[in-house]
């Protein structure tokens, strides 16, 4: 019951209102038990000295207050009215606006069917509640205070009668209350479960079709409307019993002071009029106590529903830019010394609670996360952990001194070696605070490189193959140099980027592991893995999709984590591998990708890229709805629009996830000659499973068991890197480029 | 309360390859052509099957109020008989009184309890029926009927509009019963008092009779507007939480935000014109309530005061008055949920009186015995055509003959009719002329076990539900054993990731760690389709998010554990026709080229112009 306070700033700004309303009904209450009290003056009154003209007042008196009363219970449903429906909206708009804002892997988490029953049944539960339990709690409570000192005075005795079942009922409902709001929760999620039941039955409907499996999935849906059905006749059982208790206990009183009060009347101690008096207030104050029941229920109900919506609201939305990850980081590898230092279990169980609970701030799950690769491999960890004690001076001796002895001696210097040394060189901020954990880390990546030709641990691991392409790439660098003086034109950069699903079990091993790749500016580079991989991972990281759990991720020199959402994405565009329309018009759809200024040029510029020119033959050409509420689109059709989307705002970087898987061959030759030129000034990042996507990009990287493991041209890789061959021809066998 | 009952809602959407469709107002056809009395039908039909219940229910309550309201007429009695007989030392009427109330106390709190109870089973059943008969008749409904009506809408059905049901059902009901019912009692027991204090009760409810039509008529409109409102609301919200990476990607959260506060702020108008209506009600009711008390009362006194009433009696009225009264705020609750279940079980009825386009048969048959030893059977297109029944031929009448055993790619540009005629073969759609034949049995004549023994259909859209990976792969086959699963996931190359993950089978696909990439998801939906086992597999685009290895694996599957099966391929990779016997040209829904795949890339036509392409794509 207390989480219902919770609700009280959306109730503040319509706080006067309800209060006020509640005041009058307080008042029309109390005008309702003064009713009685008139009915007493006119039997032992006019009516009994026969006073025709009494009678008269007594009526109008009756019929002002009953006019009053009425007035009053329309005033407070009419100042309810509109301030109740705005705190509903207001709470649902919240939560929709929360929901957008949470990570992405929040929405993997939850089903969407039990958002929707806390965006809806729960929210007029609450609504519900405001306008009823809430203010006739109280007003209950004051008419039947009212009433019982009304009834006290008339006769103690009387009224000590039919105070008795008071005590008894009060402990009924307390354990009543208790009772149901397990029952009520039960239910509620069970209303949830079948939600996410139905949903899962439309959206899945072509497998369940394509299968004939509508009977078993009818089962399950059976099965647990069936659990519901049972939950609900608890809860039914419940109330009857309290229902039972409550119209009982109370009547049992009003009969006992019946018949006192005979005896008394008889016996000419109490007037006729008193106890007409005494029964109609006992009467009227039946009402309050016989709804106590319901409304305990329903105030339930709405703290259930209540619990509930804050589940929700309470998770940490994604923080605008790093200033909530950087200090993780450093909890990380600070908490990672420790963990090498003891070698302890207890840090994955540390890390472990975090999971689940929904309390867990991301600090905790990320400082979890930071410390799994550091507990994980013996040598990387000691330079990793290492590094933040010596800070800057370890950073900046071993990014100057020790790659040019690698490259040199051990003639294995990948790109990424190349790439973090000039990183330091054009990256001023290598020494200094903000920079103090990433640059360890970058340290950390060449470190072990340059002093251990001998074990090898991470080096071994690169294909040999690379080395002709580390050495272009070094030249280029010589090359580009001068031009990257400025981070303005740093391309896109991932540095010892390391990633685990925050819900992922710490124990295993993270997705993405120290990932390090550098897209030259203007570059574009495809992504090519086995399924599962984690490309789509790796793509989702660059709008901040997901948060990297360590390392960096750096667009033209900046952290993307030091900029803001808005600011990133716009630099950003993405096309997914899953392209989904929104309910707008197909303009509307593709302009989305771009700044509020762009208009039909852009349009249709970013419709010729993307092949789309079928939008025009649409009944309504580019005005025509698509997604939910309009027309369906082929896949491929779909496809080309997300692309388009992407293509529109012309930006600077492009992250393309499989974007032509679901073209025709025609399309596709067609899609891929206008995308180059798109490509030819845009720094791109294109997840690809085929030749003829790769063919887009400058150059490849290969990712594997969670890391880039070679960098090169298709031909190149093709030629050198036997899993790169297999992934490209479908044959173990290295096979000559066609 | 009638909806508008749009013309458009019958049109039919085109099939993915073509839009023809115009979008129409989506708020227009979120009530579905409804046939007069529809909802009274369905209704009547929901109640039916539990009279007997309903009667015992009724009955409870019947008496339950009786003994509720013998308690003002225990009040006269012990004013007018047992005062003055006590006086006159006779106690006989006074404990007759005691244990009159005491009964009535007792059997009003029993017979309370009996009748929560009943009438929730009754409740639950009902729920239970009709929760039951939207989702049985929405999976029946065909695959174009879920294309047209979109999720939101489907969903909306089963929950909001099924609770405002409930709450009519749980507290309507049982109010309404309550309020006519003491109604009835105390116009009765008030006539028998005095027909004069009666007749002046019973006059009042002319007034308040018509209060009620207004308020219904009024708030009618009110509640279908606010119905339509949280519909939109839901398709809103449902839209945005399946889509939120491009929500997020493409920064549309602000502008979310607006159109969301448009469609809730209508929502919350309307919500308040409702509660409007209702206070509006309630002011009215109570006016004419305590009005008509100050007149009994006053009609009472005067007469109480010239002798020609009993005090009791007139106490005795004043009390039952209050009861009478005291219900009136309860109907227009009861008026409310009416409203809003009336709408929405109008919408349900709307949903319910859809026939399914593709129906099941009523004598089904079976398929005749393998022939030979192939698992695979032969598929005749009898002079199909196709089209949608607003007009616009996708498929002119053709002929083709797919023999048992044949592996046939078709190919053609995004439009040709290819998935067209993958759904015709599947039965997601029924031909407009023509049949189709699995080995010379019409499709529309099998039950829907036997068909998908026969025909399979693997999709692009690698949906997976909720539930472990083992059993989305079961999905084809329900009774399959654990090791059947694993070997239909080892033959398509899924076993090693799905051993990889934290649970490896057993791993629940929503729960921590379950991720799984698209390419990976097709790869379950592959082993669902091995599982299954069918004599024809069809693959819609169904490898286009696999590498390469996995579509190699895919198709070294077809060639072992599906070898022999009639299978019909449709892929945009001309990779696939590699293992084609046979490869369908379309174009424009006919089927231009037909032949081996060699003699095709020999001669000069369209697939040898594609093929070529494809060569040269894969550099």
């Amino acid at each position: 019951m207390r989480t219902l306070l919770r609700l009280w700033p959306y109730v503040r700004p319509v706080r006067v209102r309800l209060f006020t309303a509640a005041s009058v009904a307080v008042v029309a209450s109390c005008v309702g038990l003064v009713i009685p009290l008139v009915l007493k003056w006119m039997v032992d009154g006019p009516v009994a000295d026969r006073d025709p003209a009494g009678v008269w007042l007594g009526a109008l008196y009756l019929l002002l207050l009953g006019l009053l009363e009425a007035g009053l219970f329309g005033l407070r449903r009419w100042l309810v009215a509109r301030p109740l429906s705005h705190v509903e909206a207001e709470m649902r708009a919240g939560l929709y606006g929360h929901l957008q804002r949470l990570p992405v892997a929040f929405h993997d988490r939850w089903a969407s069917g039990q958002l929707l029953s806390r965006a809806t049944t729960d929210l007029m539960l609450l609504r519900m509640f405001l306008a009823f339990p809430l203010t006739f709690l109280l007003v209950n409570a004051v008419t039947i205070l009212a009433g019982v000192i009304i009834m006290l005075l008339q006769d103690w005795s009387l009224g000590l009668v039919i105070l008795g079942p008071a005590l008894p009922v009060m402990v009924m409902c307390v354990v009543f209350e208790n009772r149901y709001a397990v029952v009520a929760r039960l239910a509620q999620d069970q209303v949830g479960d079948l939600t996410t039941v139905v949903e899962e039955s439309v959206l899945g409907i072509r497998i369940i079709k394509g299968f004939g499996r509508h009977r078993s999935q009818a089962r399950a849906f059976r099965t647990l409307s069936s659990t519901l059905r049972g939950t609900e006749l608890r809860k039914a059982r419940l109330l009857a019993t309290i229902w039972a208790v409550i119209v009982t206990l109370p009547e049992v009183a009003i009969g006992a002071a019946l018949v006192l009060g005979t005896v008394q009347v008889a016996d000419g101690e109490l007037s006729a009029g008193t106890l007409v008096a005494f029964l109609s207030t006992a009467l009227a104050l039946r009402w309050p106590v016989d709804s106590i029941g319901f409304l305990l229920a329903m105030s339930q109900e709405a703290a259930t529903a209540t619990e509930r919506y804050f589940e929700v609201m309470d998770e940490e939305p994604e923080s605008e830019t790093s200033t909530g990850s950087r200090p993780a980081d450093a909890g990380g590898a600070g908490a990672g010394v420790t963990a090498t230092g003891s070698g302890d279990p207890g840090v994955t169980d540390a890390g472990g609670g975090d999971d689940t609970g929904a309390g867990a701030t991301v600090a905790d799950a990320r400082a979890a996360d930071a410390r799994r690769p550091t507990a994980g491999s013996a040598d990387a960890t000691a330079a990793d952990t290492g590094s933040p004690g010596d800070g800057s001076a370890g950073d900046g001796s071993a990014g100057d001194g020790s790659t040019p002895a690698t490259v040199a001696d051990a003639k294995r210097a990948d790109a990424t070696a190349a790439d973090a040394r000039r990183a330091d060189a054009t990256v001023p901020e290598a020494g200094s605070a903000g920079g103090g954990s990433t640059g360890a880390r970058r340290a950390d990546a060449t470190v072990p490189e340059a002093g251990s030709a001998g074990d090898g641990s991470t080096g071994a691991r690169r294909a040999d193959a690379t080395v002709a392409d580390a050495r272009r790439a070094n030249a280029r660098n010589a090359d580009d140099s001068g031009a990257d003086a400025g981070k303005a034109g740093d391309g896109l950069r991932f540095v010892g980027v390391v990633f685990r699903y925050p819900d992922a079990d710490p124990a295993s091993p993270p997705t993405l592991d120290r990932v390090d790749l550098h897209i030259r500016p203007g570059e574009s580079m495809a992504l090519v893995g086995a399924t599962g991989s984690g490309k789509t991972t790796l793509t989702a990281l660059v709008p901040r999709l997901h948060e990297v759990t360590a390392g960096r991720i750096t667009i033209d020199g900046e952290d993307v984590t030091a900029m803001t959402r808005e600011e990133l994405r716009a630099k950003v565009a993405v096309a997914f591998e899953e392209p989904t329309l929104f309910s707008a018009s197909v303009g509307e759809n593709v302009l989305m990708g771009a700044g509020d200024q762009a208009g039909a040029a852009e349009l249709e510029r970013a419709l010729g890229v993307a092949q789309a020119e079928f939008v025009h033959a649409l009944p309504q050409g580019t005005a025509t709805q698509v997604g939910e509420q309009g027309l369906s689109l082929s896949g491929g059709q779909r496809q080309r629009l997300a692309l388009a989307r992407a293509v529109v705002g012309q930006p600077r970087f492009l992250v393309l996830d499989d974007p032509l898987s679901a073209l025709d061959v025609h399309t596709e030759a067609a899609v891929e000659a206008a995308l180059r030129q798109v490509l030819a000034d845009t720094t791109a990042l294109i997840v690809a499973h085929r030749p003829s996507t790769v063919l887009l990009a400058d150059r490849v990287a290969l990712l594997s068991g969670g890391r880039i493991t070679a960098v090169g041209t298709h031909q190149e890789l093709l030629r050198a890197n036997t899993e790169y061959a297999h992934l490209m021809s479908g044959n173990g066998r290295q096979e000559d480029d066609r | 309360m009638s909806a508008p009952a749009t013309s458009s809602p019958t049109t039919e959407d085109p099939p993915q390859d073509l839009p023809v469709r115009a979008a129409d107002d989506p708020f227009d056809k979120d009530v579905l052509p409804t046939p007069p009395g529809a909802t009274g039908i369905l209704l009547r039909s929901l109640l039916a099957p539990m009279r007997a219940r309903v009667a015992l229910t009724t009955l409870l309550l019947l008496l339950q109020q009786a003994a509720v309201q013998a308690g003002p007429l225990l009040v006269a009695y012990a004013i007018d008989r047992a005062v003055p007989s006590f006086r006159a030392g006779d106690d006989g009427p006074l404990i007759a009184v005691a244990v009159g109330y005491l009964v009535c106390a007792l059997a009003s709190g029993t017979l309370q309890y009996a009748f929560l109870i009943a009438a929730a089973r009754v409740n639950q059943d009902v729920l239970l029926d009709l929760r039951g008969r939207i989702f049985r008749h929405a999976q029946a409904l065909s695959v174009d009927f879920h294309e047209r009506y979109t999720s939101g809408r489907l969903i909306s059905r089963s929950t909001t509009d099924v609770e405002s049901l409930r709450e009519l059902l749980s507290e309507g009901l049982q109010e309404l019963v309550t309020v006519v019912l003491s109604f009835l009692y105390i116009s009765a027991m008030l006539l028998w008092l005095d027909l004069g204090l009666g007749a002046v009760a019973v006059a009042s409810f002319v007034p308040l009779y018509l209060l009620v039509r207004i308020y219904q008529r009024r708030a009618g409109r009110v509640f279908t507007a606010r119905s339509t409102a949280i519909a939109a609301v839901i398709v809103k919200f449902v839209e945005t939480m399946n889509g939120i990476r491009p929500v997020r990607a493409f920064r549309r959260e602000a502008v979310n935000d607006a159109d969301f506060r448009v469609l809730n702020r209508r929502h919350e108008r309307t919500n308040g014109d409702a509660l409007l209506e209702m206070a509006r009600y309630v002011t009215g009711s109570r006016v004419v309530a305590n009005t008509a008390v100050a007149l009994i009362v006053l009609w009472g006194a005067y007469r109480v005061a010239g002798g020609t009433l009993a005090l009791g009696v007139l106490a005795a009225a004043v009390l039952y008055l209050r009861r009478l009264y005291d219900p009136i705020d309860r109907l227009g609750m009861f008026l409310n949920s009416y409203q809003s279940a009336a709408a929405s079980l109008e919408k349900i009825a709307g949903l319910l009186a859809q026939t399914p386009s593709v129906p099941e048969p009523s004598v089904p048959t079976e398929l005749p015995a393998r022939r030979g030893e192939l698992p695979g059977r032969e598929v005749v297109f009898d002079e199909v055509s196709f089209g949608y029944r607003t007009g616009g031929e996708v498929l002119p009448r053709f002929a083709l003959t797919l023999p048992a055993g044949q592996t046939v790619a078709v190919v053609g540009s995004t439009g040709a009719g290819k998935s067209t005629l993958a759904k015709l073969l599947a039965r997601f759609y029924d031909p407009s002329g023509g049949r189709v034949l699995l080995d010379g049995v019409d499709l529309r004549e099998l039950a829907v076990p036997e068909l998908r023994r026969g025909v399979v259909m693997v999709t692009q859209e690698a949906f997976l539900f909720s539930g472990t990976v083992a059993e989305n792969i079961a999905i084809g086959r329900p009774d399959a054993t654990r090791e059947e699963i694993e070997r239909a996931a080892k033959a398509i190359g899924a076993h090693e990731f799905i051993s990889a993950l934290p649970d490896g089978y057993d791993t629940d696909v929503r729960k921590r760690g379950g991720r799984i990439s698209a390419g990976q998801r097709q790869l379950v939906a592959f082993a669902r389709a091995l599982l299954a086992d069918p004599a024809v597999l069809i693959l819609d685009e169904a490898t286009s998010s696999l590498d390469i290895p996995g579509e190699r694996a895919v198709q070294a599957a077809m060639a072992t554990v599906l070898k022999g099966r009639t299978a019909v391929v449709i892929a945009h990779r001309l990779s696939t026709v590699e293992i084609a016997d046979r490869v369908l040209v379309m174009e424009h829904g006919r089927i231009v080229e037909d032949g081996a795949p060699a003699d095709l890339i020999a001669g000069t036509g369209r697939f040898a112009d594609l093929h070529r392409a494809w060569r040269d794509s894969l550099a």
